[in-house]
């Protein structure tokens, strides 16, 4: 039997079913890759992230945003990927090292066919990952079935909610904030009481899980928070978080999800300091804490940064930026072909902008996950069908 | 509620089992059901559906609603909150409110203060003297923050009017706020108290418009920075998508640019002048003021506007007005508030007659929230689909807090904050402007689960702060002797509405608790405690 047959099973029986959440979980197996997907909130500015340095427009439409062309002597200016591109150098400690060991690639012009520029009909677009005008189930998202075609990859969300992108997913996906403290106050005795009461209901499930979670969680984070964070029970930055996030993705989880607040930078979103800036240098930071902590795991580990959309080229009046549309799309791992910018591209100038505000989409984001996914599992054109219904997916051989 | 006992029987058999908790949603495959609890037809003047009714009218049970419900009877109790007859709180409780600055002091000198602090703050040489002077304005701020969450939360506890006191919330979330961005924090209070519950129960297009000349709206969603010639168009965006019309209702990227250029010059004074009395273009035609809102006619844009296939004409503040009206009146504003108030309410996907119905009532009476309410409360559709509604973490408190102390005054108001905060749900503290989800699917994930059960020991234990000081001093707040572990088993409250509906499930557990503070604890996790 494999897990989902189990977990069908487990379903199927829920009613009488006893069984506690680990002895539910199996193990995964050794080769199996880990998939983490980082959502950032709110349409972060990518321009000046992934710098089109290069371009002569950049400059002349962002007159106090704009981050230097790359220079030697100037420790502000971009860090030079490339002839045309740059990144700021908030993540030039963080970052660049792992493109230097091709471990990070962009997708640049990288995006949803949704041009509402609405950041919470954008959002739940992508984590639904359904066709646009084509939504058949609001509540499903794209993990969540992706999680029902994968034998042995157990799936968690390191959120307060469940997101969308894990709803849906006709077994239940547990969820678990890893910011604040995570400790049980339950002895079993009290444990089984509790979920007693959810037994045959909906909730019978994620009660249980909710209940055993926190004891494995704390379990296994016992060392870790020790050393990490001198025992302090809530994380203080997004490296924290991270750390503790790859103690558990090591251990026992294969497929995660985290978001990160904070990116709808409208007014003083600043260049090389500032809001943004802190940002970017947070998430940095995060992720490269993340690639240190998970060690050897870091060979299978494949990381996705994405955003619901880009913001407008131009800064506006107020030395920030509006919704825009395009945006850029991180890969990261320790196996990912990186140190390059992958997908289609365009020069970046007036005449190729969407609607002259922003940038257009050449590689959508549904098209491109179910390329990479296609490379991490071996899923075929019908499993794929599944997970992004009616996509092309398109292999950038990013894996 | 007048009814033959016959058919009053039945009906509460037929609603005992509608009401049973954690059932199936509409498209799910019905899970098994729960063992029918005990039945019993009607309760000391009370029957089940009426008590179905209450949990969901107001955030939670307590003694003085049951009181008032048993003299008046459904339709005028719900005729006397909607009309805000008992709009009270315990005295104790509003001196409490009535003594945190951020509610006593008028608003011009509280942001004067903050932005002095702030001033001062960044003057401050480095070195050590700047170490503290940091330290001390994080906690100013933090502050600022939790005086108003206080606020909030206090009357929505002991708030004699509940419908009124669940819509507060509601619009608070509707037109959401983020006080950790810039001074948000410092208007917050304000706009709990006097920009949204003046108008929760009154004219949409009244809400609507105090919201937009709000301090805390128009520094959250940008409008202070929406000037001629260097426009912003955060909140004419959000305006139509999340607070009138709802994204897909057919404006069109064009609108929110017409809308913008409305809005251009409607901002805030600078708090001094306001403080003065200010003459701050008085001289000028075409200013107006209002406390710290000002409408600047030398920072708009007087060309004439196409907006919704109208054409609006150049003529300064009338033309907010004027946008204002016209939204508020396409039929899509009345369907998108009644759905959102439908989910809140009645259900995740409400049955499409019940919201019909509503957005008639709402075109019918140019948006009057009370009707509208009162077409909801007392439909028969919302009465059929109840008992699917998991409590979000704000409902489960303050609905814990009222079972638990019943209208007895809590000293530190400050725990509740913070637990709010733990499950996920702080006020003033959804970084989007979308406002916390409003269906239940949202808040029943494994992690949370986890954390209602920590908070229903943390207040069922009584093994808090709430009558203690946050200084860890151990002080009493008061010479009342602390009430200790609430005793709900014996409570009039636990006898008369919860325990003829409980789950045979709950009862088992309860029986099993080996102390009080185990037996509240389970209660108050109880699936029986945490649907309505």
């Amino acid at each position: 039997m494999n897990r989902r047959e189990f977990l069908l099973a487990a379903a199927g029986a829920a009613a009488a079913s006893t069984l506690s959440f680990s002895g539910r979980l199996l193990a995964a197996p050794a080769d199996s890759p880990r998939f983490l997907l980082v959502f950032l909130r709110g349409g972060y500015d990518c321009n000046n992230l992934l710098v089109p340095c290069g371009s002569d427009f950049y400059y002349e439409s962002r007159p106090t945003l704009a981050i230097a062309k790359p220079a030697a002597n100037d420790p502000d200016s971009a860090v030079a990927l490339d002839a045309h591109w740059g990144l700021n150098p908030v993540v030039r400690e963080s970052l660049y090292p792992l493109w230097q060991k091709k471990q990070l690639a962009f997708v640049p012009f990288a995006g949803t066919n949704d041009l509402s520029r609405s950041h919470f009909e954008t959002q739940d677009h992508i984590e639904r990952g359904e066709p646009l005008g084509h939504e058949t189930n609001y509540r499903s998202g794209f993990l969540a079935r992706l999680s029902g075609l994968l034998a042995g990859v157990p799936a968690i969300a390191f959120t307060n909610n469940l997101p969308l992108s894990f709803q849906g997913a006709g077994h239940d996906i547990p969820n678990i904030s890893l910011k604040g403290d995570p400790r049980a106050h339950f002895d079993e005795r009290q444990a089984a009481i509790l979920s007693g009461m959810y037994k045959g209901t909906l909730l019978a499930q994620a009660s249980a899980d909710g209940l055993a979670l926190p004891k494995t969680v704390s379990a296994d984070l016992r060392n870790e928070m020790v050393a990490a964070s001198r025992g302090a029970p809530s994380a203080h930055n997004f490296a924290a978080e991270t750390r503790r996030i790859a103690t558990l993705m090591r251990d026992q989880y294969r497929l995660g999800f985290v978001d990160v607040g904070g990116w709808d930078t409208h007014v003083n979103q600043g260049s090389t300091t500032g809001g943004l800036a802190n940002n970017l240098k947070n998430l940095g930071e995060g992720l490269a804490a993340y690639a240190d902590a998970l060690g050897d795991a870091w060979n299978d580990t494949t990381v996705v940064v994405l955003s619901e959309f880009g913001r407008t080229f131009r800064e506006n009046g107020d030395h920030g930026t509006d919704h825009g549309h395009g945006t850029v799309h991180w890969v990261l791992g320790g196996k990912v072909a990186g140190g390059r910018i992958a997908g289609e591209q365009l020069a970046v100038n007036p005449q190729n902008l969407l609607q002259n505000r922003d940038y257009p989409v050449l590689n959508d984001y549904r098209d491109v996950l179910g390329g990479l996914f296609a490379r991490l599992w071996g899923l075929g054109g019908g499993q794929l069908q599944t997970v992004f219904p009616q996509a092309r997916p398109k292999d950038l051989r990013l894996v | 509620m007048p009814a033959t006992p016959t058919r009053r029987r039945s009906l509460a058999l037929g609603l005992l089992l509608g009401c049973l908790p954690a059932l199936a949603c509409a498209g799910q495959a019905a899970p098994p059901r729960m063992p029918t609890a005990t039945v019993t037809a009607r309760v000391d003047g009370l029957s089940l559906s009426d008590i179905a009714w209450l949990r969901r009218d107001g955030f939670g049970l307590d003694s003085a609603t049951l009181t008032r419900y048993r003299q008046l009877g459904r339709t005028r109790f719900l005729d006397g909150e909607l009309a805000g007859a008992d709009d009270t709180l315990p005295p104790q409780v509003a001196a409490q409110i009535q003594a945190f600055p951020v509610v006593g002091t008028p608003l011009p000198a509280l942001l004067a203060d903050f932005r002095d602090r702030q001033k001062q703050y960044k003057d401050t040489p480095a070195g050590p003297a700047k170490d503290a002077a940091k330290k001390a304005l994080a906690q100013y701020r933090r502050g600022l923050e939790q005086q108003a969450a206080q606020a909030e939360l206090l009357h929505a506890i002991y708030g004699g009017d509940q419908l009124k006191e669940q819509m507060v919330w509601f619009w608070l979330n509707h037109f959401s706020i983020y006080a950790n961005k810039g001074p948000v924090r410092v208007f917050a209070a304000d706009y709990e108290e006097r920009v949204i519950r003046p108008h929760a129960l009154g004219k949409f297009r009244d809400l609507v418009m105090a919201t937009l000349q709000s301090p805390a709206m128009l520094v959250f969603l940008d409008n202070v920075h929406n000037v001629q010639g260097k426009t912003n168009e955060n909140y004419a965006r959000e305006l139509m998508e999340l607070h009138t019309l709802g994204v897909g209702s057919g404006y069109t990227q064009a609108d929110v640019q017409q809308l913008m250029r409305v809005l251009t010059g409607a901002g805030l004074m600078p708090p001094k002048l306001a403080m003065r009395g200010g003459r701050f273009g008085r001289e000028r035609p075409g200013v107006v003021r209002d406390g710290l809102f000002v409408f600047n006619p030398a920072k708009h844009d007087f060309g004439d506007k196409t907006f919704l296939g109208q054409t609006i004409k150049g003529s300064g503040y009338a033309e907010i007005a004027q946008a204002v009206d016209l939204i508020v009146r396409q039929p899509a504003c009345a369907h998108f508030v009644s759905q959102q108030l439908a989910e809140y309410f009645i259900a995740d996907r409400p049955p499409p007659a019940l919201v019909d119905a509503m957005a008639r009532t709402f075109r019918r009476t140019d948006g009057d929230i009370a009707a509208v309410l009162r077409t909801m409360l007392l439909s028969k559709e919302a009465a059929a689909v109840g008992g699917h509604k998991f409590k979000d973490p704000m409902r489960f408190l303050v609905s814990a807090m009222r079972l638990g102390y019943d209208g007895q005054p809590v000293p530190n108001a400050l725990p509740l904050v913070n637990w709010l905060r733990q499950m996920g749900e702080p006020l003033y503290g959804r970084i989007t402007p979308d406002g916390w989800p409003l269906d239940s699917a949202s808040w029943t994930g494994s992690g949370q689960l986890s954390k209602r059960f920590d908070f229903a020991r943390v207040i069922g234990s009584g093994r808090n702060r709430l009558f203690a000081g946050n200084d860890g001093s151990g002080a009493k707040l008061t010479n009342d002797p602390p009430p200790g572990v609430p005793d709900l088993q014996g409570s009039a409250l636990y006898r008369d509405a919860i325990a003829p509906r409980l789950s045979d499930a709950t009862r088992n557990a309860l029986a099993q608790a080996k102390s009080p503070m185990e037996w509240n604890t389970f209660l108050l996790s109880s699936p029986d405690f945490n649907y309505r």
